[in-house]
């Protein structure tokens, strides 16, 4: 039914996400939280996050959006949980360096389920969407409350 | 409501021909035949159109109302023909009351910039309505912030129609300004702007009308609507883009300071003071867009072969078709459903973002736009972040509504509806 262009982009695992988002929830406080929005679009997240020192304990999310942005938070809060602040962090210079074409970027086939959102790269118009949570939890990471992806 | 099939068979509009006219039509989008159904963003520019801006630049380009040599009288021949041909097309008296300008928002900020400042001071009100598109919503507000006037909003109903007695019960004795889309570009309402412009007028009111949507999908005559401003963008009626005009009573225009200073717009200057010429130059600073007037006046000769009568018709009856179509897409809700409505269709599926359906229908060949439509106000009030919306123009056929629910209908799949 579909063409393998989209199909690439619109992944079974895309969908899955999408359709039954993961960590979908907030946390209670004390907790560190971002709120994310895209202005062009809509989509607004917000992402909760529970931090033993350096360590994010659990992480979650909420809001609404587009199948790829809601899918895109979805996956992240599964890789991250349990990883360091650093660790998270070179994760999203990683996320950001795959979704924006970027030559050094990493090899889609190294980041286990994060690689589905590599079919983002074809869609120009699409690349914010995927990259909101990201820009967002690195929002939260830093202590801040608010990301715009304009 | 059923389509009288009689009407279907109106012998002189047939849209599959009038498709032919349309070159970027011809293509394939990711190997389907193109259905472009965008046209409030833009609509796709015709033969005779193209034409005439290559034969422009080709044969003929030169400044105008500057040179003694040909080129130069030729071009401000063109230029001022087109001038006139954009008055009678909308019934102005003159075309004097015609102003060329980039397009529609750059005519309302004109129209804020000169006649607002001039006129609307501290305490007074500026009425829009809730439907408006951000162009006829932020440059009152800049004039607002900067005299100490009042935004005041019209609020529309749940069906998207801004009811004449709100309407009325929100003029006050301060309101100095109305401006109102005759079309809203979201919802495709199409509003009572004759009653309305009465009853503004009857407080004292002068009124701005956003004809952006309305240009080039139905018959217009501002003489007969009586309105004081009418804004236009030329792209929306298969004119090329960067071309547009603002319509004025003559008697405000002559009354209205300039708003930019430049070249072409004085009778004299040395550095004490100049003198302005007179309107239309006095509001066209600088070197005008000449192809592109000159593109508009093709594109009013074409809408002209069509008739607007029957170009309206022809919307009327695609979107009725489309509606009773639509209605039956499981799971589609429509976003707006006002009492008069032009062809313009936004919409929500249960489960699909806009934007996921956006991309999925573009792969089916089919082009909608998809996001708020400069028009949050409207979106905050059916309580979305965004729709998905379908639009018309002359050359969409039924075949198009077709093709627009089977890829409607191939996105759910694809997403487990």
């Amino acid at each position: 039914m579909m063409d393998t262009d989209l199909a690439s982009l619109y992944r079974d695992i895309i969908i899955d996400h999408n359709k039954s988002p993961r960590n979908f929830r907030e946390l209670p406080p004390p907790r560190e939280e971002a709120e994310g929005y895209n202005p062009l679009c809509g989509d607004r997240l917000t992402i909760y996050l529970h931090m033993d020192g350096e360590r994010i304990r659990e992480v979650s999310f909420q809001g609404s959006g587009c199948a790829i942005s809601v899918a895109s938070a979805s996956l992240m809060t599964e890789a991250l949980n349990g990883k360091t602040r650093s660790e998270a962090e070179a994760m999203i210079r990683k996320i950001r360096a795959l979704l924006t074409g970027d030559e050094q970027g990493p090899d889609p086939a190294t980041l286990d389920k994060l690689g589905a959102l590599a079919g983002v790269r074809a869609y120009p118009s699409r690349v914010k969407c995927a990259t909101l949570a990201w820009h967002t939890l690195h929002t939260a990471l830093e202590g801040m409350h608010r990301s715009d992806t304009e | 409501m059923a389509v009288n099939p009689d009407r279907l068979k109106l012998p002189q509009f047939d849209a599959r021909r009038i498709r032919r006219d349309f070159p970027a039509l011809a293509q394939k989008i990711h190997g389907h035949q193109l259905v472009y159904l965008d046209n409030a963003a833009t609509t796709q520019k015709p033969n005779p159109v193209i034409d005439a801006l290559t034969d422009y630049y080709r044969s003929y380009n030169a400044n105008v109302h500057r040179g003694v040599h040909t080129l130069s009288e030729l071009a401000t021949e063109r230029y001022e023909a087109a001038r006139h041909n954009l008055a009678q097309f909308i019934g102005a008296s003159q075309p004097e009351e015609i102003i060329f300008l980039r397009g529609a928002t750059e005519a309302i900020n004109l129209v804020a910039a000169s006649w607002g400042l001039a006129n609307i001071g501290a305490g007074d009100e500026i009425l829009l309505t809730e439907l408006e598109h951000h162009s006829n919503i932020v440059p009152w507000q800049l004039l607002a912030e900067r005299v100490g006037a009042r935004v005041v909003v019209a609020p529309i109903d749940q069906q998207g129609n801004v009811a004449p007695e709100t309407f009325s019960r929100a003029l006050s004795e301060r309101t100095r300004l109305v401006g109102i889309a005759q079309v809203s570009n979201a919802l495709g309402t199409v509003n009572p702007i004759t009653e309305m412009i009465r009853s503004a007028h009857a407080a004292g009111a002068r009124v701005l009308i956003d004809g952006a949507q309305a240009v080039g999908h139905m018959p217009v005559d501002v003489r007969e609507l009586d309105c004081d401003f009418y804004a236009l963008s030329g792209h929306k009626m298969y004119a090329p883009m960067g071309i547009g005009a603002l319509y004025a009573k003559k008697d405000l225009l002559e009354r209205m300071p300039p708003w930019q200073g430049g070249g072409d717009m004085i009778r004299a200057v040395n550095f004490t003071r100049s003198l302005y010429a007179d309107p239309p130059q006095r509001f066209e600073a600088g070197t005008p867009n000449v192809a592109g007037a000159i593109g508009l006046a093709a594109a009013i000769a074409y809408l002209k072969t069509l008739g607007m009568e029957a170009v309206a018709t022809h919307e009327k009856i695609l979107l009725d078709y489309a509606l009773e179509r639509l209605v039956m897409v499981p799971g589609l809700r429509l976003i707006g459903t006002p009492r008069k409505r032009a062809g313009v269709i936004s919409f929500w599926v249960e489960g699909l973002h806009p934007h996921d359906l956006g991309t999925l229908l573009d792969h089916a060949g089919v082009a909608i736009r998809t996001g708020h439509h400069c028009a949050m106000p409207v979106m905050d009030h059916f309580q979305v972040p965004a729709t998905a919306r379908a639009s018309f123009g002359v050359y969409n056929t039924q075949e198009d509504v077709h093709a627009l629910i089977a890829a409607l209908n191939q996105a759910r799949e694809v997403f487990g509806g």
